[in-house]
């Protein structure tokens, strides 16, 4: 009997081997299998949307129906206004609220305000650009970059406050009764310590943020409205790169077509892009208090 | 020199866990008072106590007294903050600021608190570095990034921050109980030089190091988890260490338990 195990040993190893071979190759192939409509996606998008990329795209406004050449500038400065203005809201009162929630929240309102921020975090984009759309436009008679900017900061506030509390939560504690017992006052410790500490942390969280309001169009579409000129006056009717998109492309022209399938290129690189940058600057905040 | 400290009726509590019932003790000025005691009896708790860091933790509470010459530190109008402007404190894990270099981390209590020279700062940092043992070892380094350096190192440059803002009392909760034994000698040298000039309080679990340091040694105890801690006995360190008069002290002292 003890003459045979050596063999069945050995039989059983190999077997195992091969099924942990087979396993494993299952495994790279469900990863790959998840990687192909993203690479699919950016494959289409880059065929269809590149042709139209010239230096006319990002600084015409549309050409004529059915007149080729032109571009969608008014959309990409219109872009830059609603989402930069919705940015410069949005991060200070979203770091605010982490602060607030990280460092002193402990009673009842910071529950409240972690749910209005849980509830904002899950609600449709349309629900808030209805919501502006009611409280802002109606009231200043008129669509606006504005009102957009203010819609965006509905949808990236929530982003940022969340983000922002969670990288505040993994700075050390440690680090802050370092300072406090410096007699250095809570307030100027948050500022001084915390917050820097954070730092790349609390930037990947607006970038996500930005990201996020780079893309949206049901809000925008419902404040901001769309505008065929340049504009440059935040109260004024504002055109955007993603509603130029949905414009076009249900349009019958194939060259305002090419030029949605442009739009939505300059989107994807943008998206991508600060997806990235979040990523790996989230990467090094790791290591850095790792 | 600078004042001792008066422990009257000083009782904390984490929550509903009352962990120190009526301590009373003095803490001399210009001496090295060791605090002894099994893991769990309370020392860290009562460290804190004395510069109103307890307090920071969630439902941590205290009350009673600790007078600093006749300043009751925890009469209603006394300020948190300004205790620990006069009253220092060194963790048991090192916590350089990471954002920070060398330099910044020494002159941190400084800068923030706003009040410093600029011209002084340099000098400052320089003192404070040579009394905690590391000018030595960093002084080419000032500008490199604080948390990059050795466990010991990074000890020793939280100990010259604690030094920089010249502190009259220096609270230390076990500050060698993560370093080498090299380091764990340069902090021991360290707190021997300070004496005279800063009132030390020091946390060890390791009883060698309290007969090495002190001049007095505090010997607490929780005899059971249901009721606070105590404190058993003080002492001048040499009598704590041959004669103790309580015979739980002794018990603990010659490792008969803890
Ligand atoms: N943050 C805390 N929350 C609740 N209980 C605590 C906390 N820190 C310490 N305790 C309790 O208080 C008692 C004393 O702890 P501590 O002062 O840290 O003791 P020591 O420093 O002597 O080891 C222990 O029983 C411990 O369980
Ligand atoms: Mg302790």
């Amino acid at each position: 009997m003890s003459e045979l195990r050596p063999p069945t040993r050995l039989k059983s190893v190999a077997l195992r081997k091969a099924k942990s071979a087979a396993f494993t190759g299952l495994l790279w192939l469900t990863g790959a299998i998840a990687m192909v409509p993203l690479v699919l996606i950016i494959g289409y998008v880059l065929i269809k949307g590149t042709p139209v990329m010239s230096g006319a795209f990002f600084t015409q406004t549309a050409p004529p129906p059915g007149m080729p050449g032109g571009g969608m500038a008014q959309a990409f400065m219109g872009t830059g206004l609603i989402v930069g203005i919705g940015t410069l809201f949005s991060v200070p009162l979203g770091v605010l609220t982490a602060v607030y929630l990280s460092e002193y929240g402990r009673g009842r309102l910071a529950t409240v305000v972690r749910f209005v921020a849980e509830i904002l975090l899950s609600t449709p984009s349309i629900v808030a650009g209805a919501f502006i759309w009611a409280v802002v436009v109606t009231t200043m008679h008129s669509f606006s970059a504005i009102a957009g900017s203010i819609a965006l900061t509905v949808l990236m506030w929530p982003i940022i406050t969340r983000a922002t509390e969670e990288t505040l939560r993994l700075v050390p504690n440690d680090l802050r009764e370092a300072a406090l017992a410096l007699g250095v006052p809570r307030w100027k410790m948050v500022l001084r310590i915390v917050i820097p500490t954070a730092g790349s942390g609390i930037l990947t969280a607006v970038m996500l943020a930005v990201a996020r309001g780079f893309g949206e169009t049901a809000p925008i579409l419902l404040t901001s409205l769309g505008n065929d000129f340049i504009n440059t006056n935040p109260l004024q009717p504002t055109d955007a790169v993603p509603l130029r998109i949905y414009n076009y492309a249900q349009s019958a022209f194939t060259q305002w077509q090419s030029l949605a399938w442009g739009g939505a290129v300059s989107l994807l690189a943008a998206v991508l892009v600060l997806s990235i940058g979040a990523r790996i600057l989230s990467d090094r905040q790791q290591r850095r208090l790792g | 020199m600078s004042d001792g400290l008066d422990i009257v009726g000083l009782s904390a509590w984490y929550g509903t866990d009352r962990v120190l019932a009526d301590v009373q003790m003095e803490i001399r000025p210009g001496q090295v008072t060791a605090i002894i005691g099994p893991s769990g009896c309370g020392k860290s708790t009562l460290l804190r106590c004395l510069n109103r860091m307890h307090e920071e933790l969630p439902n941590a509470r205290a009350t009673g007294s600790v007078m600093f010459g006749d300043w009751d530190l925890y009469a209603p109008d006394s300020d948190p903050t300004d205790v620990r402007l006069h009253i220092g404190m060194v963790f048991q894990r090192p916590n350089p600021f990471p954002t920070m270099t060398v330099f910044e981390n020494v002159v941190a209590g400084l800068k923030l608190r706003g009040h410093y020279d600029r011209v002084n700062l340099k000098e400052r940092a320089e003192q404070a570095m040579r009394q905690a043992g590391v000018w030595d070892e960093l002084k080419d380094r000032l500008n490199k990034p604080g948390g990059r350096l050795s466990g010991g190192q990074q000890q020793r440059l939280c100990i010259a921050r604690a030094l920089a803002v010249e502190p009259q009392v220096l609270l230390m909760d076990e500050p060698a109980s993560a370093l080498d034994p090299i380091s764990t000698q340069l902090v021991e040298d360290t707190i021997v030089q300070l004496k005279n000039e800063v009132t030390i309080v020091i946390v060890t679990h390791n009883m060698q190091q309290a007969a090495r340091i002190s001049d007095r040694t505090a010997f607490m105890l929780r005899e059971s988890a249901e009721r606070p801690a105590a404190l058993i006995e003080i002492d001048d360190t040499r009598q704590m260490f041959t004669k103790p008069i309580d015979k739980r002290t002794e018990a603990y002292i010659t490792g008969r338990f803890g």
